[in-house]
């Protein structure tokens, strides 16, 4: 059977403005809203490195790593 | 920031674009691009006009031009003709491209030189405070049509058939991954290529019309957009008010810088 796909994201918080669009297109929602409605990681474990939200980000700030299981 | 983004970006980052702007989008889809197709920075150069899209000149880390607003089409015919070999990227957005520099546009799809433009069609005048441009779609409202827009827009993919381009495509910022495939795609095409952008401009389009959230906008891309295979199955009636995405014309014509060469060398080897 095929690993399962792991990603480890980053988030640059000075770049971020908060336009929630990660938050709402990321299928294994990986990311919450904080309190100024900047993104933040909450749930590392979930990335499937699909990378969708590092193609979207109009601000440049999301960074996904694929991490090697083998 | 990933090494890709270190690499085709200035270090002048946060960018002055709204929060949720379709342009960063189609600035990383570029970068991506770029990276696939290989070409040597000192090689490329980027053009632009004036607007809130041709800023990204100002945020690339190659050759680039920031010019007059409309006339980046003219800055870089003369780029591509005084060094044939360079790279080509034309950065413009929907009033720039086909409202001030509409006819410029329309004799570079005509006399196909090897470039590839790349329109941002955000429907609206963004940094000047949202009116309406020749690419609003007929009925949505911005700053200078409270009610409505009764003009009907452009379709510039048929335009720039029309005018000749050699490939015309378009997609959006929602289908990012295919965005890249498209510029790489017309970047390697010889001749002139369009690739038209269906953007997000949440501040000064989607406030006005009921899609002031950036997702809301995505998602409204989503819904409207039909791939090229769907579309060949699809009545016009159920086409109706739908975006077509994908490569919707490619042809082989003659290129400009190489059609010129020719002459050049049928001249001055005796020929007339």
């Amino acid at each position: 059977m095929l690993a399962k796909k792991q990603g480890h994201v980053t988030v640059v918080e000075k770049l971020c403005k908060a336009c929630g669009i990660c938050i709402a297109l990321c299928p294994a929602q990986v990311f919450v809203a904080a309190p100024d409605g900047r993104a933040r990681v909450a749930d590392q474990e979930k990335c499937t490195a699909c990378r969708i939200c590092e193609m979207h980000c109009p601000d440049f700030c999301v960074e996904v790593e694929e991490i090697d299981n083998e | 920031m990933n090494a890709l983004y270190e690499n085709y970006f200035r270090k002048n980052l946060p960018h002055i674009w709204c929060s949720g702007c379709g342009n960063g989008i189609v600035m990383s889809a570029f970068a991506r691009a770029m990276e696939q197709l290989g070409y040597d920075k000192n090689k490329t150069t980027a053009v632009s006009g004036i607007g809130c899209s041709s800023r990204i000149t100002g945020y690339l880390d190659l050759n680039t031009l920031h010019t007059a607003h409309g006339r980046a089409l003219p800055f870089a015919t003369g780029v591509k003709m005084s060094e044939p070999e360079m790279n080509v990227f034309i950065f413009m957005g929907d009033g720039d491209c086909a409202a001030i520099g509409g006819n410029h546009f329309i004799h570079a799809c005509r006399r196909n030189m090897d470039m590839t433009a790349i329109v941002i069609n955000n429907h609206i005048y963004g940094m000047t405070g949202g009116q309406f441009s020749p690419l609003t779609p007929f009925g949505k409202k911005a700053t200078t049509a409270p009610y409505g827009s009764v003009d009907p827009a452009f379709d510039l993919c048929e335009l720039a058939k029309g005018a000749g381009a050699n490939f015309v495509a378009r997609g959006n910022v929602y289908h990012a991954k295919q965005l890249t495939d498209l510029i790489v795609a017309g970047a390697r095409h010889k001749g002139f290529s369009l690739i038209e952008v269906m953007a997000t401009c949440p501040v000064s389009y989607g406030r006005h019309n009921k899609m002031p959230k950036p997702i809301e906008l995505m998602n409204h891309i989503k819904e409207n957009t039909v791939s090229l295979a769907r579309a060949a199955k699809m009545t016009p009636e159920e086409l109706e008010g739908k975006v077509v995405n994908g490569i919707l014309h490619q042809v082989d014509g003659k290129e400009y810088c190489q059609e010129y060469q020719n002459l050049l060398d049928r001249i001055q080897g005796g020929g007339k």
